[in-house]
């Protein structure tokens, strides 16, 4: 697809050729994940992380379609029915246990490789597209973890539930209607519950189409790579099989020591216990936070504690929170600087690893209670959030002197300059 | 890389099998056992759950069942039919070849030994699964006297054993003792 070296398709057996002729899907998955990609022959660790998203979506839908085997989505047995998975279906707590702390590390898997593409600026041309579509990726995938905390149908579920409806209610004039019209009532109930069962089924399939997509536009201008330089001969890259499949898989095998290490010896690290309790309309967890993927946007959501202008507090809080997420759509052209790799960007590697501080200070205060200091530095964060992606990159784009990039990917891996192809 | 290609095609012409060939067959195999391992859980846990073997046992009180009279009560979610048979029935049963019958068994092969009028059975026609008539008041019992079947007519005789019709089997009697006179566990 991308170079024209890359290597061709070539059936050798008689069933190939006749496959290739009326359906060539092995051409395609060769093309695509096989010897007919050539990628980068210098790409890091930083590079491992999609097919880990990948993977863990994976054990999401499969151990997702099993659990929908068991459970019941009526506000009356859904609990229940997450006990007698738990209890009685053989396997069923491991099977369960595997769905909750796939969901958090689908999200490990994602923030690495959202930081590895801010980094080393892979959201530039020509790699507009793809970047974009992983914005809609993350925001489907946001969803769908929602909706999936509520099904148990405990004390965090179900205020869980409320909290994030009520954000639209924020909405002037329409926000009440709005609200009743997503619950399907006044307050999360059976309708809210089985509306909620029916789309989390959906969307991991729609995330699905939409990682094809990410997949396809990637391969159009090939992989991006930590220098940032474009590949110019075949000299620079290697087929994705066996390199990157081989590198790829012992990744995998590494993942799933330490997913399994989590699903089995602590299973509900990640958790929160008050969602084992049944869900009660009547009372209110005295600690109420959402799964720890979502902290740093529940702390600018709640940094904003005063009016502004005309504007209340709830839906500055509302707007800012969206905002924080859909500023990554724009970011293409608000960094505007030609030179892709951090690593050739002295000032924007320090303001980098300020904002992976910053995100981190906000996933900490996210997690923590709604008190001081908390919401001091919550709002200090949130304003450096802004600031990094709205004025701090734009500014850079002009302001900073990159230092010299090598001449090829080659070039730099060899540390000599090329004079022949070889 | 064209080097290290290079490297290791010298040992493999010298006949020998590259270390990477090794390496390739036990991480291949690996992953395979490791996923075939992953498999057996995510088929398994369509298998009975426990609270439904739970239910694998019933106990039943049969001391108002009269002679010639027959219940029906349920077992895992299936009709049981238990019949107290008379005298006349039973002598029916044991004047039958059993060299003609598609399912050769007698009555007392199908009952407890001095218990032979209880006559217990799944209230599941063994051609299709439907449930056969004859157990309730009013219902056809077929032309040998036991149980009709209504949806492709196969009739059982007065020891629940195929006759006439599609079914192969008799139907099938459950595990069951009697825990008393008047008391009978199933399953």
């Amino acid at each position: 697809m991308s170079f024209p070296w890359a290597k061709q398709y070539t059936p050798t057996t008689e069933f190939g050729q006749w496959m290739d002729k009326q359906l060539p899907l092995p051409r395609f998955i060769y093309n695509s994940v096989g010897a007919g990609y050539p990628a980068p022959r210098n790409l890091n660790y930083m590079w491992n992380f999609g097919s880990l998203a990948g993977l863990f979506l994976v054990v999401q839908i499969v151990t997702g379609v099993i659990l929908a085997m068991h459970y019941a989505a009526n506000a009356n047995i859904a609990f229940d029915s997450v006990e007698h998975i738990m209890r009685d279906v053989n396997s069923g707590w491991m099977i369960r246990y595997a769905h909750a702390n796939g969901a958090s590390f689908f999200f490990i898997a994602i923030y690495l490789h959202i930081g590895r593409g801010l980094f080393y600026g892979s959201y530039k041309a020509p790699r507009e597209m793809l970047w974009l579509l992983g914005v809609v990726i993350y925001l489907l995938a946001m969803a769908t973890a929602f909706m999936g905390y509520v099904l148990p149908w405990g004390q965090m579920s179900f205020w869980g539930a409320k909290v994030i409806t009520g954000l639209f209610e924020a909405i002037p004039l329409v926000g009440k209607p709005i609200q009743e019209l997503l619950l399907g009532g006044f307050a999360p109930d059976n309708a809210a519950l089985n509306r909620f069962f029916s789309l989390h089924y959906l969307l991991p399939f729609v995330i699905v189409g939409v990682v094809i997509m990410h997949i396809w536009a990637l391969h159009i201008p090939g992989s991006n790579n930590p220098t940032g330089v474009d590949v110019k001969g075949p000299q620079d890259t290697v087929p994705f099989h066996p390199y990157y499949t081989a590198k790829d898989g012992w990744t995998i095998g590494l993942a799933l020591i330490f997913f399994t290490a989590l699903m089995f010896f602590l299973p509900n690290a990640l958790g929160h216990a008050d969602n084992y309790i049944p869900a009660n309309p009547l009372s209110t967890p005295a600690h109420i936070v959402p799964e720890w993927y979502f902290w740093p946007w529940y702390a600018i959501l709640r940094a904003f504690t005063f009016d502004f202008l005309f504007i209340p507090a709830k839906l500055l809080g509302v707007l800012a929170m969206f905002s924080a997420i859909l500023v990554w759509f724009f970011l293409p052209w608000l960094d505007k600087s030609p030179v892709r790799s951090g690593s050739f960007r002295p000032k924007f590697k320090i303001f980098f690893v300020i904002l992976v501080i910053d995100v981190l200070v906000l996933g900490y205060c996210g997690g923590a209670p709604a008190e001081e200091p908390f919401v001091m530095i919550s709002q200090l964060a949130a304003a450096y959030y802004f600031a990094h992606f709205l004025i701090i990159l734009p500014l850079l784009s002009s302001l900073e002197k990159p230092e010299p990039l090598p001449n090829s990917i080659t070039e730099s891996v060899t540390g000599k300059p090329l004079k022949t192809a070889s | 890389m064209a080097t290290v290609e290079t490297a290791d095609t010298a040992v493999a012409e010298e006949g020998g099998v590259r270390r990477r060939d090794f390496i390739n067959i036990a991480a291949v195999s690996f992953a395979g056992a490791g996923a075939v391992a992953t498999v057996i859980p995510l088929v398994n846990q369509m298998n009975p759950s426990a609270d439904v073997l739970a239910l694998s046992s019933i106990e039943v009180d049969i001391s108002a069942i009269e002679s010639g009279q027959s219940i029906k009560t349920s077992w895992r979610k299936q009709p049981i039919f238990i019949r107290n048979l008379t005298e006349k029935e039973i002598a029916e049963a044991n004047a039958v070849q059993i060299s003609e019958l598609r399912d050769p068994q007698t009555l007392a092969e199908r009952t407890t030994a001095g218990k032979e009028n209880w006559l217990i059975t799944l209230g599941v026609c063994t051609h299709l699964g439907c449930v056969p008539l004859g157990a309730a008041q009013g219902e056809i019992k077929g032309e040998y006297g036991g149980y009709f079947c209504p949806c492709h007519g196969s009739h059982y005789d007065t020891a629940a054993r195929i006759r006439k019709g599609p079914a192969p089997k008799n139907l099938e009697v459950p595990e069951h003792e009697f825990l008393s006179d008047t008391v009978v566990k199933i399953g």
